[in-house]
Order: structure tokens, then C-alpha cells, then sequence
């Protein structure tokens, strides 16, 4: 690999590195390609080089996902259609902003299994208070209470947590019984007698209704698309460009341009298959609103955690937290706020099912969504162990889970196997998990 | 012990040390961990503070660093009485500490690790252009120069490139005083040679340097200064010139009991 290309602040005088460089070829599969290749086939070597070395990023997920369009397309032909394609992402959403939510505990290396009552407790008081007969709050008011209940809850089991130095296994797991019945507590308080519904003529319930069933305008989407391609393009090649001009290891301009293009036909291919008009009666097309909602908690959690202190921090704290105590860091108030925020997220996740229902159950799956929510991070890349994963591995992943769900159900399969499958390929993402630490030296190579 | 008294006092002549420590005092419990101990760190100097186990090493570090406060005792930072409450203040004054088990997060990489905590920012998001030059920068001078990135993780770092990036991130902050436990514990000839020649540059660069270290080859190698801890007391501190390898032995083992007067009572 030291025809690829060498990084230029760091050439070392010939003398000093004949002796020191013997172990570099044995690291070079470790290194992200991003950094060590100047070259577009410097990088796509270096990415080879990756992958066969275990250290494959999103591919995995990506190869999953393909495989399961493959498999459930040949057997259903429905699977791919754009109606089908979009229910399979409106289902999807909630695994996939719950997983965003897992992915704050996971990446410290904790769990939070209350996040699926959590959230649904959220849910419930929005549905509440925006019941017209009784409480009749704007449907914003209502969204930033459930949130904020969330949030609060969240906050109060990081502060257990942290500063009682309790399990989060078990403090999440109490967590999880308490919202359940706080849940089923708020849900008694409405009229409806434990089913308070959003499918009413009332304006503020339509806007919650819409969050999972509203479209945008076909033009309005494809305005929309351009505009997000655009921000995160010039975002991406400003970026480059400005280490490119600083003399710092840069993605060379092809590979950026690469990128661009690669977010280009993706915006155009979703926005193409919601446009297509997907109802059997009438008109049904548009760019779901649920698919804006999703990109935008990952576009903020994703700033979040790679581009504040906040977010380096948590990283730091689920590498090493004793490093990351000596540096001076909050680490109990970061944990605190990590699982409030967790919590938080849960709240969104959780009512996108509520407007997915129109409604509120009693009999809300809060148990086997916090698996999924789980399973879709770890799947994604997120590591179980802490120190790794973004929240779009959560997003990645909860299409992962989508598609199984989506496709089993095509196929006329129960929810039997469902469980089944979906267990088994957790289990393989976690061995891959597993393996891929064991086999890195030091234990758990970043994909931060 | 009439030694640790007398060692007490600085020649009149020659330079101020940077950081000055007079008769510290402490105690866990019944355990005297310390007992009106001194020490002299000057600046462009490497000071190797030698003793067994239980001398109090760690706990004379821990008290410079910030860690513990002594029960008694002052410390003099460029002559002015400090108190040194937390890593924090200890960071401010210009004093940083390598630990042993080297405080790195391995799921970051070298930049992230050197910056961690003190964070550059550009409109209240992390500035990573700035710090990747600014860690490349320091590297550089201190010739850190076998990694393949600065972007690296540093799980993929052997040891002692890990110890390099641990000591070039005390350096980063402009430090006076950087203190390294056991800076060559753990690593392979090569690696060794890597950690002392950059100590080396450290001391050339004016900075202050403690090395505590079991490894007689390693001070001998370095140290332009020893000092000994025995039982908590501090029996000696003298230019490394005036030891051998038998004598440092002798304090570290008996207080240096069996070696002459004069010796004993020798400072500076």
C-alpha cells in the first residue's frame, strides 16, 4: 500500500522512519480510505483493502438490503413496486428513529430498553391534549409536551444512572415498566376510554395524522430534493476544498464529485418512485412528509454527534470514560443528557407510530420495538460495546428491519417467523460486531 | 533520617527551579505516604524520580498533578505559592501528566485524542481543519513522524506511537512541566528509543520533564537529574552526573544508609 499515496504533513525524513514503519502495512487495512489516498484508485484500493480486512463500514447493510429486494421482489412482485417501496418507509421510520434514539445509549456503551414506552407515554400526551372535546392544545403545543415528558424521563433515568452508579440494563428495564403504566394511566384520563384517536375533522389532529400520512406536492418535492442535494453538496465540496487548500489530506475532487453525484441519483430515484401516483382509487403521490422528518432528525443528530463537543464527547466517554474523565469532561452530565436525549428521540419515533395508527392504543408493542430499535442500530454498524455508530446506521438498519417486516408480510408469513428472522439477523449483526473487535488490535477500530 | 532535612535545602546559586516542593506531608489513614518530601524541577532539565515500590512516587506525582492535595507542605510554581486542587488547575499553570495507561480513547483518532476536552470551535461547531493542522504542526516538531495519519485511530497505534501521541498531546497546551509515569513501561526496544529521543527534544524545547521510571537504563539515558524516593522521604536529588547505577540502587534500596556523608547530604 505505499504506492497509494503518503499523507503529506506527515512524511517522515527516510532515516528516522526506516527503522519505526514495520508494523505500518499491518495498520493500513485499519485506516479509513478517506485518509490515506490522494488518488481516486488509491482510495478504491485502500477501500478494498478495508473490506477484506473486516472493516467494511455501511457495506454489510448495504449488501443486506439488496439482498432482501432480490429475494422478496422475485417471490412477490409487489415488493417493489412505489406504493409498496413507500409503506415499506413509512413502516420503517419508526425502527428507524427509535434506532437513532438506541444509538445515544449504545454509542456510550449503555442500554436503554424503556425507549418504546417511553416514547409511547410522549405519544399518548400529545394525542391527548390535542383531543378537540376535551383539552384542544395546537398540535405543536402537544408535541413539544410529549417531548418534553420524554425528555424529562429520560433525564431522570441518565441521573440514576450516573450519579447512583445503577446498571442501565436495570434502570431502563424499571423504566420500562413505569412508562407502560404511566402510559395506560394517560390513556384512561381521554374519553375514548383507552383509544384516543387523531382521525377526526379537527385541524390539529390531521396535522399529527399527516406526519406518517401526508405528502408533499410532487413539484414541491422535487423542489424540495433539489434544494437538500444542493445544501449537502456544496456543504461536502466546500468542505474538501477547504482542506484541499490548507494543505491537509483531502478526498481527491473526482471522489467528491463521486459523492455529490451518488446523493444526486438517490434524491432523484425517491422523489421518481413517491411521485408515481400509488393509490388503487384517486391520486396518492408525493414525497411523504414522514421521509422529511426522518432526514431531518438525522440530519440534526447527525451534526450533533460529529460536529459538536457534545457529540465528541460521547464518543470519547464510550471509548475510554476514565480518558475522557481525565480530560477535564463532564462525563455524568454528558451521560445525562445522552439518555434524556434518548428518550427525546424515542418521543418522535413514538408518535410517528401513533400517527401511523391515527390513534392511540393501549396495546402499543413497546417491548419488541425496542429490540427492533436495537437490532436496526446494531445491524446498521453501531457497535454494541459502545465507541461506534451513527445515527444513520440506525437509519439503515431500521430499513433493514422494514424490509424484513414489509416483505414476510407480502408473503402472507406470521408474525412467528417474522420474530424468528428478524432474532436471527441481529444475532449475525452483533457476531459480526463481535468478531470485527476481536479481530481489530486494539479493540474496536472506529467507524466514528 | 537526617537526609531528607538537609536535602531541603537549594544552593543559593544556580538557576530557580521551576517548580519548587517543600515538606510535603501525606497521609491515608495510618499510611504515611509521604513525609516532608521536597523536590526541584527545572526547566529544560529531565528530572527521573526513582524509588521502589511504595516510596511514594505515584503520590508526590499525584500531588503535583492535581489528583491528591498534601496534608502539608507548599508548592512554588515559577516562585509563586501554588495550590493545586484539580487537573484542571494544574492544567492551567502549565502542568501535564502522561499517565501510564495513557488516558487515550482508542475509538479516536490522533487528532481527536490530542484536542479531547479542549476542543477548537468555528460558529459553535468543531473546527477540525484547524485542529488536524495544529496537531500535525506539534507532531512535527517533535518529529512524531512514523504514523501513517493523523487521522488514524488510535487502536491502530502500537505502543509506543500511542505513548508519542500521549506526550505530544501534554506538549500541545505549551506546557512548562510535563510529568511521564513510567513513559517506557511496555515497550519494545525500538519503541524505547522513540519515547526517550522524544523526551530528549522535550527537555531541548526548555520544557521541564519528570520521568518516573523503574528502568536504571532508561534514567541513565535521560535523566540530567535524579531524584529518590525512600519511604516517603525524598534522600536525594543531585545532577545525574554524581550517580552510578549502584548508588541509585543503594538510595532507592536502604535511603542510601550504607553510602558516605557527604553524598547523603549533597544537593544540586
Amino acid at each position: 500500500m505505499s504506492d497509494a499515496a503518503e499523507p503529506t504533513e506527515l512524511v517522515a525524513p527516510a532515516e528516522e522512519a526506516a527503522d519505526l514503519t514495520a508494523a505500518v502495512e499491518a495498520v493500513d487495512a485499519e485506516v479509513p480510505p478517506a485518509i490515506v489516498a490522494q488518488s481516486l484508485a488509491g482510495y478504491m484500493r485502500a477501500w478494498v483493502l478495508r473490506i477484506r480486512a473486516g472493516e467494511s463500514g455501511v457495506l454489510p447493510v448495504i449488501v443486506a438490503l439488496v439482498a432482501i429486494a432480490v429475494y422478496f421482489e422475485a417471490r412477490s412482485p409487489v415488493f417493489l413496486s412505489p406504493g409498496n417501496l413507500v409503506n415499506l418507509f413509512q413502516q420503517s421510520a419508526i425502527f428507524m428513529v427509535l434506532a437513532m434514539a438506541a444509538t445515544y445509549a449504545l454509542v456510550l456503551g449503555e442500554i436503554d430498553l424503556s425507549i418504546g414506552y417511553v416514547g409511547a407515554c410522549g405519544a399518548a400526551i400529545t394525542v391527548q391534549l390535542v383531543q378537540p372535546v376535551t383539552t384542544k392544545w395546537p398540535w405543536w403545543a402537544a408535541i413539544v409536551a410529549g417531548l418534553a415528558f420524554c425528555f424529562v424521563f429520560g433525564a431522570i433515568q441518565g441521573t440514576l444512572i450516573t450519579r447512583l452508579r445503577l446498571p442501565s440494563f436495570i434502570v431502563t428495564l424499571a423504566g420500562f415498566l413505569i412508562a407502560n403504566g404511566i402510559m395506560l394511566w394517560i390513556l384512561l384520563r381521554g374519553p375514548f376510554s383507552g383509544y384516543p384517536n387523531l382521525t377526526g375533522i379537527d385541524n390539529n389532529q390531521i396535522v399529527l395524522y399527516k406526519l406518517m400520512w401526508g405528502t408533499l406536492d410532487p413539484t414541491v418535492s422535487w423542489v424540495v430534493m433539489a434544494l437538500v442535494v444542493v445544501a449537502l453538496g456544496l456543504y461536502i465540496f466546500i468542505g474538501d476544498w477547504r482542506r484541499r487548500r490548507s494543505g491537509l489530506v483531502a478526498p481527491p475532487t473526482s471522489l467528491t464529485l463521486i459523492k455529490i453525484g451518488l446523493i444526486a441519483v438517490v434524491g432523484v430515484v425517491v422523489v421518481w418512485i413517491c411521485d408515481q401516483n400509488r393509490a388503487a382509487l384517486g391520486t396518492l403521490e408525493g414525497v411523504p412528509w414522514v421521509m422529511l422528518i426522518v432526514l431531518g432528525v438525522l440530519g440534526v443528530w447527525t451534526v450533533l454527534f460529529q460536529r459538536t463537543r457534545y457529540g465528541r464527547y460521547i464518543y470519547a466517554i464510550g471509548g475510554n470514560p476514565e480518558a475522557a474523565r481525565r480530560a477535564g469532561i463532564n462525563v455524568a452530565l454528558v451521560r445525562t443528557v445522552a439518555f434524556a436525549l434518548c428518550s427525546a428521540t424515542a418521543g418522535i419515533g413514538m408518535l410517528l407510530f401513533a400517527s401511523y395508527l391515527g390513534g392511540m392504543s393501549n396495546n402499543v408493542p413497546g417491548g419488541q420495538y425496542v429490540l427492533y430499535a436495537v437490532a436496526a442500530a446494531v445491524i446498521g454498524g453501531t457497535s454494541l460495546f459502545g465507541g461506534r455508530g451513527k445515527p444513520l446506521h440506525g437509519v439503515l438498519g431500521g430499513l433493514v428491519i422494514g424490509g424484513i417486516y414489509n416483505g414476510m408480510y407480502l408473503l402472507g408469513y406470521d408474525v412467528e417467523p417474522q420474530f424468528i428472522v428478524t432474532g436471527l439477523v441481529l444475532l449475525a449483526a452483533v457476531t459480526i460486531d463481535s468478531l470485527s473487535r476481536r479481530g481489530s488490535a486494539g479493540g474496536g477500530v472506529t467507524r466514528v | 533520617m537526617q537526609v531528607s532535612t538537609a536535602s531541603a535545602q537549594t544552593s543559593p546559586a544556580g538557576p530557580e527551579p521551576l517548580l519548587k516542593v517543600r515538606e510535603i506531608d501525606k497521609h491515608f489513614g495510618p499510611v504515611q505516604a509521604l513525609y516532608h518530601a521536597d523536590l526541584d524541577l527545572f526547566a529544560g532539565k529531565v528530572t527521573a524520580l526513582c524509588g521502589d515500590n511504595g516510596a511514594g512516587k505515584s503520590v508526590l506525582t499525584k500531588c503535583i498533578a492535581g489528583v491528591l492535595s498534601p496534608d502539608h507542605g507548599e508548592i512554588f510554581f515559577e516562585s509563586h505559592p501554588v495550590h493545586i486542587r484539580s487537573t484542571r488547575d494544574a492544567s492551567r499553570l502549565g502542568i501535564e501528566t502522561v499517565y501510564q495507561d495513557l488516558a487515550l480513547c482508542d475509538n479516536l483518532d490522533i487528532v481527536q485524542n490530542m484536542f479531547l476536552g479542549r476542543e477548537r470551535l468555528r460558529n459553535e461547531l468543531l473546527d477540525e481543519d484547524s485542529m488536524e493542522r495544529e496537531a500535525a504542526k506539534t507532531l512535527a516538531t517533535l518529529r512524531v513522524t512514523t504514523v501513517r495519519s493523523i487521522r488514524q485511530p488510535v487502536a491502530s497505534l502500537s505502543g509506543g506511537q500511542r505513548q508519542s501521541v500521549a506526550i505530544a498531546k501534554a506538549v500541545l497546551w505549551n506546557s512548562k512541566l510535563v510529568i511521564m509515569d513510567e513513559p517506557t513501561a511496555a515497550l519494545g526496544v525500538v519503541q524505547t528509543r522513540m519515547v526517550l529521543d522524544l523526551v530528549k527534544r522535550l527537555r531541548d524545547r526548555g520544557v521541564a520533564v519528570m520521568v518516573i521510571s523503574h528502568n536504571l537504563n532508561d534514567v541513565f539515558e535521560v535523566a540530567d537529574r535524579i531524584a529518590v524516593l525512600y519511604l516517603g522521604r525524598m534522600v536525594v536529588q543531585d545532577d545525574a552526573s554524581n550517580f552510578d547505577r549502584q548508588s541509585v540502587v543503594e538510595y532507592m534500596t536502604t535511603g542510601g544508609l550504607g553510602l558516605s556523608g557527604v553524598r547523603r547530604s549533597r544537593t544540586n
